[in-house]
């Protein structure tokens, strides 16, 4: 599965989000994987590369599969086991609900689009909310990040959002074989495809293909998603 | 739920029991959080445990099944309706990615020394472009349920995290196909419900023919 997401079908805007597609966004693809051959397991180096080539991270390209299963404990936001793996999915949660939050604030979005931003942020507070209660049940619950992100222009915002939400999607793909208990697995799997349903929506605003890595999704591990998120840790 | 609406036999398999305390707390963690209605992570993940002598082969011949079902709907179906403009590059999309899906799991069923099912006979009422649409927004997002519910029942980390991609780009295509036709792209707001197979079967088992 070599990653061209040339050959995956641009989808042209629709309905809710005409006005951000008008915002004469940029139509280079940043979401570039270089085309390397992946399986479902060699996962995290694209996404890594597609962080770098928003110039908001650098890459991680050595990073390996799945396998976060190796992670070591000290990595983790805190805790260990499935409070380490839930502080960190709510590390990122927050980080997701802030920036949402900034964007409402920032006007730079009217309309459908600020409708459809406002929804996806009150989702991201809904995980947050979750995650807090469950992390509170198992331990302590990770500190609130203060986030920082550039919120220059329309079509850098919406850029910056559906990277970080295919971060997201591939955070939550990367720890799925690492959770213990079920029911914190079935509540990340329902959190993981809304992720998944929130990058598709920005992908295709973007002119983007809502799959980039085709028919499978690349999982990325921890240390690399860490590292992605970190030039937006204040 | 053990019914008896069993379409398909290769359609059984996916039940799984115990809710723990933990999913109590998690259930208070979601509705504290969300508005998304009746249906709680507790019972859910109560239908995705440990399945009455399932196990991964069966799970993973019932995801089958519905990768049969959507690779026929879009492969052929699609064509008969004469789908045009994005909706037409959309369903050849997709139909790529769901035969994809077809080959990985007879691959892994194989694999761990299963026999795969046989592709059903699959009968869709669908005439237009429209019905066509509203089909596909309903398959994609069951597909998420079916593999959301299973996931957890899943005993071979390598299965989990392969329905954890497969689940994915399912959940991709439920959105895109939501933004195409104007419908939710997040239809359960935070949290997709998982299903449970009966659930599953109620969508999916009326277009299986035989």
């Amino acid at each position: 599965m070599s990653k061209q997401p040339t050959t995956e079908a641009g989808r042209p805007e629709s309905g809710v989000v005409q006005q951000l597609a008008r915002d004469d966004l940029e139509r280079k693809r940043f979401l570039k994987i270089a085309g390397k051959t992946m399986g479902p397991g060699a996962a995290a180096a694209g996404l890594a590369a597609f962080i770098a080539a928003c110039g908001s991270a650098k890459s991680s390209s050595s990073s390996s599969s799945t396998g976060s299963a190796s992670t070591p404990a000290s990595t983790t936001p805190s805790g260990s086991g499935d409070l380490a793996i839930v502080n960190y999915a709510l590390t990122l949660e927050y980080l997701e609900a802030q920036f949402y939050d900034n964007v409402i604030a920032s006007h730079l979005f009217s309309g459908p689009t600020l409708s459809t931003l406002k929804a996806f942020g009150s989702e991201e507070h809904q995980h947050v909310a979750a995650l807090m209660t469950v992390a509170s049940s198992l331990g302590a619950p990770a500190v609130k990040p203060t986030g920082k992100f550039p919120l220059t222009s329309a079509s850098s915002v919406a850029k910056l959002a559906a990277t970080v939400e295919n971060l997201g999607a591939a955070a939550y793909l990367g720890q799925a074989g690492n959770i213990k208990s079920k029911e914190i697995l079935a509540a990340a799997l329902s959190i993981h495809t809304v992720e998944a349903r929130h990058a598709a929506t920005l992908n295709t605003v973007l002119k983007l293909s809502p799959t980039p890595d085709g028919a499978f999704a690349k999982p990325m591990d921890m240390p690399s998603v860490l590292a992605a998120v970190k030039p937006f840790i204040a | 739920m053990t019914d008896s609406n069993i379409v398909s036999p290769e359609l059984a398999a996916i039940e799984v029991h115990g809710i723990s305390r933990a999913s109590f707390i998690l259930r208070g963690a979601m509705t504290a959080g969300a508005l998304y209605g009746a249906t709680a992570v507790g019972p859910y993940v109560g239908s995705a445990l440990a399945a009455s002598g399932g196990g991964d082969l069966e799970i993973l011949n019932f995801a089958l099944t519905l990768e049969y079902l959507e690779t026929d709907f879009y492969e052929h179906k699609a064509k008969m309706v004469n789908l045009g403009g994005e909706a037409k590059s959309l369903a050849a999309l997709i139909a790529g990615h769901e035969q994809q899906h077809v080959d990985a799991l007879i691959k892994a069923i194989q694999g761990a020394g299963g026999t795969p099912v046989k592709q059903p006979t699959f009968v869709f009422p669908v005439t237009d472009q429209a019905s066509f649409l509203k089909l596909a927004y309903v398959l994609e997002n069951t597909g998420v349920g079916a593999y959301n519910g299973a996931g957890p029942a899943l005993s071979n980390p390598a299965y989990l995290a392969a329905a954890g991609s497969i689940v994915q780009v399912e959940a991709r295509h439920a959105a895109a196909i939501g933004l195409l036709t104007g419908q939710p792209v997040t239809p359960d707001r935070g949290f997709d419900k998982p299903l449970t197979k009966a659930q599953v079967l109620a969508k999916a088992g009326p277009l299986i023919k035989a």
